[in-house]
């Protein structure tokens, strides 16, 4: 198993040069930081040509602290059955345009999971069929898991929590 | 904007004399699609010619409360995603923990938690073959093997004092051990469900209304069911044998015997067939574990995770200030990322957690597979007829709760 991912980490780093770098293995996954103007193209390559039949996952993440070339990433994890080979895929993405391409056209199953990544993040999927939010309400303004958007402070005091019954600050 | 699609289809074939075209709306809340679900179908007569599904009704927000909470403290947000399976869901989670930090938990406690995940399966499965009954005109069988749920809950009960929404296992193992009537409970349970479930099958399986109501409605073909995501049942039910327990066996699941049921078409009734003989493989683990539990502790020795027993918090020092800060939330995790996949009730059920070494994930990731697979409902209802929309459906087993998360 471990050659077989050698080798398929090997093709996609000469198939894709200076595309493709930053390999790390972490708790068994090998994670590839790939460019955003290829990301369509090595998934598409990993599916067809190295039968990597399963997109697992796909999801957001936001590092504010990043420099803003880097402040988005769309993670992507996928799946050979046949030689069970797991890999993620990580693509970092501008804080100005967060935009990248979309994977219905090679994963049907990308469609939903873009979506939510979209509604919870403010990524841009291009060429995505239905780009409109999922889980979120729709007259929705804001993209809620980015970190901007800290949930409630447990301790604040300003708040009148009387109708509650929670806070500490009552009476 | 959907509707408005529709509604523009009708317009251009007003004057079509053979088509009886109107717009339906299938839920949000209907008695036969078990949970909140809107479908929003465009008819023509009876058969459905396009739909388009809209979810998030109970979106809970679960990924970004979990950023602010400590460990122990997730675990029960995790109950209620599938909440016909939650110890699957609250085990998969504490692992995926273990798994970050490099806990290695005891055998006894791997065995454990075997026993729990598989009766956790056999009483997700039954809810989903039964109701697929219930949906197609047999009350019966229902009755009968809701019963064995009841029964698999006072066994959550004994473990941990719930039935519904779980909070079972803690990070590092489980939260108490086995008692002899525990085991004696199962071993009656597992007595019971057999009759149970063979009666069962004498109901449904060759039942002629009961087949012509399921077999080839809702199939998906293993390459499409892929291509969407599916994982589990669904997908085995397709044809493809992928199952995580055996891919990539998580605690101890690579010391057991047993079977992975395929299908062929990907229909109700395949998927049916196959859930009823996982039901049976995972009374088989059961017994197999149940056989070989081995001796030893029921949790790691890792203090700084593991909550210490009451008594010690009275007495010892090294207790009360381990008891204050579990319960504080201050746990030494350790930066990094890890991706760890269980077989849940439904398929693969994956955790993606980012940790940045802070008290709380940086971020936290559940890749649900209702939510993936869901999405090719409203391609597999193309040209059925509604009432096989119903079953297909039902035989999906689409939960809400994990759907929205």
């Amino acid at each position: 198993m471990e050659v077989d991912k050698q080798k398929v980490v090997d093709s996609l780093i000469q198939q894709f040069e200076g595309n493709v770098g930053n390999i790390e293995e972490t708790y068994g996954l090998t994670t590839l930081q790939v460019r955003k103007s290829s990301i369509f193209e090595v998934i598409k390559y990993l599916k067809e040509e190295q039968s990597f039949t399963l997109l697992t996952d796909v999801c957001g993440m936001h590092f504010p602290d990043n420099d803003p070339e880097m402040q988005f990433a769309v993670v992507y994890h996928i799946h050979n059955l046949f030689k069970n080979i797991r890999l993620r895929l990580r693509v970092f993405l501008p804080a100005d345009n967060p935009e990248v391409d979309s994977m219905v056209d090679v994963f049907s199953s990308a469609n939903w999971q873009e979506r939510e990544t979209y509604d919870f993040f403010g990524i841009i999927f291009k060429n995505h069929p239905n780009l409109v939010r999922i889980l979120n309400m729709d007259e929705m303004e804001v993209f809620p898991l980015r970190k901007e958007f800290p949930l409630e402070d447990g301790g604040r005091i300003d708040k009148d929590d009387r109708f509650f019954g929670r806070s500490i600050h009552n009476e | 904007m959907t509707v408005k699609r529709f509604e523009e289809f009708i317009k251009k074939h007003e004057n079509d004399s053979d088509m009886e075209l109107q717009i339906l709306n299938l839920g949000p809340t209907h008695p036969s699609t078990h949970g909140i679900f809107q479908n929003i179908l465009l008819m023509d007569g009876e058969t459905i010619l396009d739909s388009e599904p809209t979810v998030g009704y109970i979106h809970r927000a679960f990924e970004k409360i979990a950023e602010r909470r400590p460990y122990n403290q997730i675990v029960p947000l995790t109950d209620r995603m599938n909440y016909c399976s939650s110890p699957i869901n609250n085990i998969g989670f504490n692992m995926t923990v273990e798994k970050l930090v490099g806990i290695e938990v005891p055998k006894r406690a791997q065995y454990i938690r075997v026993i729990i995940m598989e009766l956790a399966r056999i009483a997700d499965h039954l809810i989903c073959n039964s109701v697929i009954g219930v949906d197609t005109g047999a009350l019966t069988g229902f009755l009968y093997v809701f019963q064995i749920r009841e029964k698999i809950y006072d066994v959550y009960e004994q473990i941990c004092g719930a039935r519904l929404t779980t909070n079972l296992s803690r990070i590092g193992g489980m939260e108490r051990d086995l008692t002899p009537k525990m085991i004696e409970m199962i071993h009656s349970l597992l007595a019971e469900a057999k009759k149970t479930f063979a009666e069962f099958e004498t109901l449904m399986t060759r039942n002629r209304i009961f087949m012509d109501r399921t077999v080839n409605v809702g199939g998906i073909s293993a390459d499409r069911a892929l291509n969407y995501g599916f994982t589990g049942p669904n997908l085995r039910a397709a044809g493809v044998d992928y199952d995580v327990r055996v891919m990539n066996p998580y605690s101890s699941y690579e010391d057991f015997d047993f079977k992975v049921p395929v299908g062929s078409s990907g229909d109700c009734y395949d998927r049916f067939c196959v859930r009823e003989a996982e039901i049976w493989e995972s009374i088989s683990i059961i017994e197999q574990a149940l056989k070989n539990l081995p001796d030893g502790d029921f949790h790691a020795d890792v203090p700084e995770f593991y909550l210490p027993p009451k008594q010690e918090v009275y007495h010892n020092m090294e207790a009360l200030i381990y008891h204050f800060k579990i319960v504080m939330g201050e746990m030494p995790i350790p930066a990094g990322e890890v991706y760890h996949a269980v077989e849940g009730g439904n398929g693969e059920l994956g955790f993606y957690l980012v940790s940045d070494g802070g008290r709380t994930p940086y971020r936290l990731h559940f890749r649900r597979p209702c939510f993936i697979y869901y999405q090719a409902f409203a391609e597999m209802i193309k040209g059925s007829m509604l009432s096989d929309a119903i079953a297909t459906m039902s035989s999906l087993n689409v939960i809400a709760g994990e759907l929205d998360a």
